[in-house]
């Protein structure tokens, strides 16, 4: 064993004088893997910790939404629904929401005004996101005002600004009270956004859900389980960007695997020829090769995936944010609590390092049993 | 006195490596416990506002709540409009406007 264990020693000391023969090339080499390796975790690790956070926290979401559609587009909940519905047998809780969406031309952002039942909100006053205080610069006490979609100017006083640590629920959001919210809609009294209702027994949602669908034929109920469906989803592996952005960094891996697979420099193969001339047999040549290949990937591998946990969990994703924010003006800044998936990391693993290593060997093996005269004279 | 020989250097890297790899395992577990508190003062918050969406894109309605989306929202001008926002080319269709409430109506039965 200690003979076995000093021989591979001895051909790792070799691999690295051999790869320090050619430093810029492979330096360069171990960049651009490190940087395909870290691109693609850095989104495997941002997405399923996302994934994660939405389950959990949109687990307290309510069980049903009941929205009601006119020629195709979501309308408000006339006077009259919500009693009809407290007669439906299961139905724990029901209540109208009232909320919408405003666009400030100020900073040219869209907020979420919403009317907090639970919070005693005096009529003239805001509570905001965190994000929305940052874009708009206001502090608790200071005035802000919004130009209702009549024409009419609202000025109100902030209250208080919600936690920023909850700006990946809140960062948009506007609470007022639902006179307010009422008064700067122009929305009648008994009117809703939607309703939401809280079904005793998890059983009975789909239940009466159906129930709904046909005492309300105009409405859409939208349960909670396709709101986290609709999360589990998003950033799926399969979907939009990750997808394109998996594929890109694949046929990049591709193309550098293929480099490496089709052919051997000049100097490798003089190399490969010399050794073999010197009595090398061709199961050190490989051996000296597979020791080079899982030296380079290896390194890539823990290089590019410990460089992409420091920048989702540790610096927020920033390179990644850009892509995220689109044309929002208003993004939210938030911590994902990291969760990270042992499957997905070991698919990233063998993804990686097993093609490369695998390419390396086709090529030298295909030297390393040619004739060592043949293969110095090329 | 030994040599340093590359190989030592070589696989002390690796080892390093594989140390930071385990060092980041434990880094995770301690962060998500750090993190905890603020996961639950969410969790407080969506069953208080009774929200359904994460504030990811703010900037379109259909991106923003992209579980309350109207039906047909994403091509809003004309059913061959493109794709307004970027945001679009990262969110799927929500899963609730894939026939699913058609198939709801199918189920039900007799109203209460």
């Amino acid at each position: 064993m200690n003979v076995w264990i000093e021989k591979q020693k001895y051909l790792i000391d070799f691999t690295v004088a051999s790869l320090a023969r050619r430093k810029a090339k492979n330096l360069g080499l171990l960049l651009v893997y490190s940087l395909i390796v870290f691109l693609l975790a850095s989104v495997m690790l941002f997405t399923h910790a996302l994934r994660q956070a939405a389950n959990e926290l949109l687990a307290g979401a309510p069980e049903i939404v009941l929205q009601r559609m006119v020629a195709g587009r979501h309308d408000l909940i006339p006077p009259g629904y919500l009693e009809r519905i407290a007669r439906l047998r299961g139905v724990q809780e029901k209540q109208g929401r009232l909320w919408g969406y405003y666009y400030d031309p100020v900073v040219k952002a869209n907020y979420t005004f919403m009317v907090a039942d639970d919070r005693l909100l005096a009529p003239g006053t805001l509570v905001v996101g965190a994000g929305l205080a940052r874009t708009r610069g206001v502090a608790p006490g200071n005035l802000i005002s919004f130009r209702a979609y009549s024409g009419k100017l609202f000025t109100f006083s902030i209250a208080d600004i919600l936690p920023a640590k909850s700006e990946l629920l809140s960062a948009d959001l506007v609470l007022l009270s639902e006179a307010d919210f009422r008064a700067f809609f122009d929305i009648p009294p008994g009117h809703y956004t939607d309703i939401t209702l809280r079904v005793a027994n998890p059983l009975e949602v789909r239940n009466i859900a159906g129930k709904l669908a046909q005492q309300f034929p105009d409405s859409r109920p939208i349960l909670r389980e396709e709101i986290l469906r609709t999360y589990d989803s998003i950033f799926s592996w399969r979907e939009g960007i990750v997808l394109a952005l998996a594929t890109l960094a694949l046929l990049a891996f591709a193309i550098l695997a293929w480099e490496k697979a089709s052919g051997l420099s000049a100097d490798e193969r003089r190399e490969i020829g010399i050794l073999k001339a010197i009595g090398w047999e061709t199961g050190d040549v490989l051996r000296m090769k597979f020791w080079e290949g899982a030296l380079l990937s290896l390194s890539a591998f823990l290089l590019g995936y410990l460089a992409a946990y420091v920048h989702v969990f540790h610096f927020s994703a920033s390179l990644l944010a850009p892509v995220l924010m689109g044309w929002a003006v208003l993004y939210p800044r938030f911590e994902l609590s990291p969760v990270i998936d042992g499957l997905q990391v070991t698919t990233l693993f063998f993804f990686t390092v097993f093609p490369y290593a695998a390419a390396t060997l086709v090529p030298i093996w295909r030297a390393a049993i040619s004739d060592p005269d043949a293969v110095m004279r090329g | 006195m030994p040599v340093s020989r590359p190989s030592h250097l070589a696989l002390g890297l690796l080892c390093c490596g594989g140390a930071l790899f385990a060092v980041s395992l434990a880094d995770a577990a301690r962060l998500r416990q750090q993190r905890a508190d603020s996961g639950q003062a969410m969790q407080a918050l969506v069953r208080q506002l009774q929200l359904t969406d994460l504030c990811l894109f703010t900037e379109a309605r259909y991106t923003r709540h992209p579980s309350q989306t109207d039906l047909h929202s994403a091509f809003q001008d004309h059913p061959l409009a493109l794709e307004h926002f970027p945001s679009g080319s990262l969110l799927l269709p929500p899963a609730n406007l894939r026939g699913h409430h058609e198939r709801l109506d199918r189920e039900t039965e007799v109203p209460d």
